[in-house]
């Protein structure tokens, strides 16, 4: 009898844990993280906008996974709430897994409220003048990235 | 007479058998020398506890920072579920340590958990040491297996771009390995940290695990600068992980240190207070038994 009991409730445990992990992968566990700043750890969110080198994508609960890498520009975040958070960032990686946890890693991330208009200008203006000025391969290739960073910075503070 | 003085020469020639005339003077002199000198350590290791206090308060709010980034960056391999490859027999250990010592066995402890890999397989497996400790450690035996090592560690708290750099030197030492591995300390809590690995792969290994199938839209020159990525996200985790662990360490051996030395002082000043006060019994002695002599 005792036997039994402890069968059946086996059983039901079984059943429990199935339901939460069927629970779970409806939610995406999203984790955005910079060398700087950390801004969201395993939170649950609706929608993230990123921009890769392979283009721009969004990333809804379910997506196949995938990985992919960075661009200079925005990421926007769609919270539970309605909210949308704009966060600019440098370059890093999108890592989309099939239990569909997202992770984005920046090298440098800050929202975009905070880019001063005229200082990412400055900085654009000083990229291509130190892209003028470089001598060797790999001084251009600093430069161009510079160019590209700030490009991005400049449009995401309009 | 002198068997009155019995107990006091032992002590003193246990103390300073050089200068056997005028040992009460010179002991007295050498014990308070001594004595200086062990408060003095008392003052650099009492100090030296206090700043490696406001270091760590410092180091565990940056550590809190970074760990999303070190569990994101591993996620990946594992639920990938990547392994190494058996084709490619060649391992990378990069050991985190750093520039100074004085804080317990920190960098010891990573160093032992190389040698033992090492001692296994001393032909396929390549060190990159970061911070001088590792590199003056194993140099000494096993030389011939760094490929790379780095200093200036420890000093400032490490940031990315450092984890950059050291990603990129890795990447362009040409080394070809199969897997590897990150070896560094694992901050627990303040008196306590464990001597762990993080995996590190080569674009070989990632792209013949089984499961990489099921991830969408994927090339080589995408793997491999996410791995490259990946491997700068990893080590500086691991940077301020060893970083904590480090201040950590150290502030305990600081403290045991001061209270060593606070042990050490309490000890000679009963000793330096016995000696004094038979140096003055013995001249008294001398006036008393020079006067009845008369």
């Amino acid at each position: 009898m005792a036997a039994l009991r402890s069968m059946s409730r086996l059983l039901m445990n079984r059943n429990l844990s199935t339901t939460i992990k069927r629970g779970y992968a409806e939610d995406m566990s999203f984790t955005f993280a910079s060398g700087n700043q950390v801004f969201y750890d395993g939170q649950n969110v609706r929608q993230v906008d990123v921009p890769s080198f392979s283009g721009s994508f969004g990333i809804l609960p379910k997506h196949v996974p995938t990985l992919a890498v960075l661009k200079p520009g925005v990421v926007s975040v769609y919270e539970n709430e309605g909210n949308v958070k704009k966060i600019f960032v440098s370059s890093g990686t999108v890592t989309i897994n099939d239990d569909s946890s997202v992770q984005i890693l920046a090298e440098e991330a800050h929202p975009v409220e905070n880019i001063d208009a005229a200082a990412a200008r400055d900085l654009l203006s000083k990229a291509q003048s130190q892209f003028s000025s470089a001598a060797n391969e790999q001084a251009k290739a600093e430069a161009e990235i510079a160019i590209e960073v700030s490009e991005a910075l400049v449009k995401a503070a309009e | 007479m002198l068997g009155r003085f019995g107990p006091v020469v032992t002590f003193v020639a246990h103390n300073g058998p050089i200068q056997q005339h005028q040992r009460g003077m010179a002991t007295l002199k050498s014990i308070s020398i001594r004595l200086k000198s062990v408060k003095n350590i008392q003052k650099i290791t009492q100090s030296m506890k206090m700043v490696s206090a406001a270091k760590y308060a410092r180091a565990e709010r940056d550590l809190k920072q970074v760990k999303p980034i070190g569990n994101g960056a591993k996620q990946f391999y594992e639920k990938a579920e990547i392994d190494a490859p058996t084709d490619v027999p060649q391992k990378l250990v990069i050991a985190i340590t750093s520039d100074r010592g004085l804080c317990g066995a920190v960098h010891t402890s990573v160093v032992r958990h190389i040698r033992t890999e090492l001692g296994k397989d001393d032909v396929n497996v390549k060190v990159v040491c970061v911070g001088d400790k590792s590199r003056a450690i194993l140099s000494r035996t096993f030389g011939k297996n760094i490929i790379l090592a780095c200093n200036e560690v420890g000093r400032l708290p490490p940031t990315f771009t450092d984890a950059s750099k050291l990603a990129d030197a890795v990447l362009k030492s040409e080394y070809k390995f199969g897997a590897g591995e990150i070896v560094y300390n694992k901050f627990k809590s303040v008196v306590s940290y464990q001597t762990s690995t993080l995996p590190v792969y080569s674009l070989q290994s990632v792209a013949a695990a089984p499961k990489l199938s099921i991830y969408d839209s994927l090339d080589d020159e995408v793997i491999q600068s996410y791995l490259e990525f990946s491997l700068a996200s990893l080590l500086f985790y691991s940077l301020k992980e060893g970083a904590c662990s480090e201040q950590s360490s150290r502030m305990t051996a600081m403290d045991n240190a001061s209270k060593n030395a606070t042990e050490m002082i309490d000890k000679l000043t009963l000793a330096f207070n016995r000696t004094r006060q038979a140096v003055i019994t013995r001249e008294l002695i001398e006036i008393i038994s020079g006067a009845s002599a008369l």
